[in-house]
């Protein structure tokens, strides 16, 4: 049974967004856009990430650290990632690099915050037996401290790669002129409702292909030490 | 303090210096004095242990002998020299193993750490690591994550990995406090033959009176509020004890008696 006289500019025929995903992938152009959005993600939770990823470290093992730079953190963070488009377009113009910059920023401080707390919430008991040990302090943060962090830091990254795709998409639907949210900006203004959906349905898929791979990474590299066999 | 009557190992007789010395110690932490006045010597290859309720400082006692703990006033000695922070030569095995072992390193891995720590090429660490999996009858299971071992086991990686250190001092925090009545027997005459092997001086900390006895040459009875020296008891029961003979002898029953008239006491 089909609905018959509905006209909306907001809705496909499911066999409509079928076809236009076909073609899309037909022509390559759904390789392209996603190459295009996938490319800064990348950049940006490499650089963004890992820049976090060590600060959140340092700040997890120096509590003066910590202390000094709680301030400057608690100022900078709350800036919506997205307020910077402007300043980045100034800076890069419009392009890959100023939309990697974006994802950078969002994706430090989450890496910054969620890598500190886990590097603090390392039990203590685990710094006596290395002390008890004899372990010089450079094989503390090496054998101890970074290995009992290592899951929740992993836990972190799949936080940050889910707000990194949020903010590129975001960020070309409001201003880069690439990727994925720029394709699905423009077949919504060019009234194709079928090439928008199949757009959004590509990218559902593309993020839970992310997280399914991520999770199964998760447990290989540490579903051993949760008491999981390792068979 | 008497102390006559404490049964010396062989190792003693070149030493001259008692392996553990408590010099009028003093502690006080967070505002609140949780030892006070402690005075007491351990000889080199003695088991003592140490008992007393809770809040006595038991295990505050082993963190100043450790170096985890730096005295108020008073002094701790090793071997005759101050302690003044962990050293390779004394190892503690910790209550709550779960904690004390690391979750991502299978038992020869966290075995290995005290081999790491001294800079062992890996071969040594491994042949090392075999002999002590098998000395703490842990031979097959050297593969295993600590999630998937027992209590039991779990606490004979931490033991081993004590050994490992070949500690003359051997520190143990109420090491069998949260294993089941059979795995704790089994590993008491574990631990004894263990010690006794290795010629480590052992302090061991413990609520279970009759464990006290049973492993100890003498017993440290404390007082809590502060945490002070009550009472020591010497223990001249032959070794090696047996948990039925030994526990079944009149004199195992009289410092059972003494002992837990005097926690009695003091509670």
């Amino acid at each position: 049974m089909r609905a018959t006289g509905i006209q909306s500019d907001g809705l496909a025929l499911p066999s409509q967004i079928a076809t236009a995903l076909c073609d899309l992938v037909a022509d390559g152009e759904i390789y392209l856009r996603s190459v295009e959005t996938v490319a800064p993600i990348a950049i940006g939770v490499l650089t963004g990430g890992t820049l976090g990823l060590l600060v959140g470290v340092w700040l997890g093992l120096s509590k003066t650290a910590a202390q000094l730079a709680w301030l400057s953190i608690e100022l900078f963070r709350p800036i919506p990632p997205v307020a910077i488009i402007p300043l980045t377009m100034l800076v890069y113009g419009i392009g890959i690099r100023m939309e990697a910059a974006i994802i950078g920023f969002a994706c430090f401080w989450p890496m910054l915050l969620l890598t500190r707390d886990a590097v603090t919430s390392v039990d203590v008991r685990l710094f006596e037996v290395a002390r008890m040990l004899g372990l010089p302090r450079r094989k503390q943060i090496v054998k101890i401290a970074l290995p009992a962090a290592a899951p929740r830091v992993f836990t972190a990254l799949r936080l940050t790669l889910g707000i990194a795709l949020i903010v590129a998409v975001t960020t070309e639907i409001a201003a880069n002129p690439f990727g994925l949210g720029y394709a699905i900006i423009s077949a919504g203004l060019s009234l194709r409702p079928d090439v928008m959906y199949a757009f959004l349905i590509w990218l559902a898929i593309l993020g839970w292909l992310l997280n399914v791979g991520l999770t199964h990474l998760h447990r290989r590299l540490f579903g051993a030490t949760a008491g999981e066999a390792s068979s | 303090m008497n102390h006559a009557g404490i049964r010396v190992a062989p190792v003693a007789k070149a030493c001259v210096d008692p392996a553990i010395a408590f010099d009028g110690v003093r502690l006080d932490l967070g505002g609140r004095r949780v030892i006070d006045s402690l005075s007491f010597d351990v000889a080199p290859g003695e088991f003592a242990c140490v008992v007393g309720p809770s809040g006595c400082g038991k295990t505050t006692l082993l963190r100043l002998v450790s170096g985890l703990l730096a005295p108020s006033t008073g002094e701790v000695r090793r071997f005759g020299a101050t302690v003044k922070g962990p050293s390779c030569d004394v190892a503690i095995v910790f209550q709550d193993y779960g904690r004390a072992l690391l979750p991502w390193r299978t038992a020869t891995g966290n075995i290995a750490l005290a081999l790491e720590a001294i800079g062992l090429s890996r071969r040594e660490r491994t042949a090392r690591v075999g002999a002590l999996l098998e000395k703490v009858g842990l031979a097959g299971h050297g593969d295993k994550y600590p999630a998937q071992l027992s209590g039991g086991m779990q606490q004979r990686v931490q033991i081993a990995r004590c050994l490992a250190q070949e500690p003359r001092v051997l520190l143990m925090d109420e090491p069998f406090g949260a294993l089941d009545a059979l795995t704790r027997q089994a590993l008491q005459d574990e631990i004894a033959r263990l010690v006794k092997d290795s010629g480590a001086t052992t302090l061991f900390v413990t609520h279970d009176l009759d464990e006290a006895i049973y492993l100890g040459d003498r017993v440290f009875a404390l007082d809590a509020n502060p945490g002070r020296l009550a009472d020591v008891i010497d223990v001249d029961l032959p070794r090696p004890r047996h948990q039925l003979i030994t526990r079944e002898q009149p004199e195992f029953l009289r410092l059972r008696h003494v002992l837990f008239d005097h926690v009695q006491k003091t509670h």
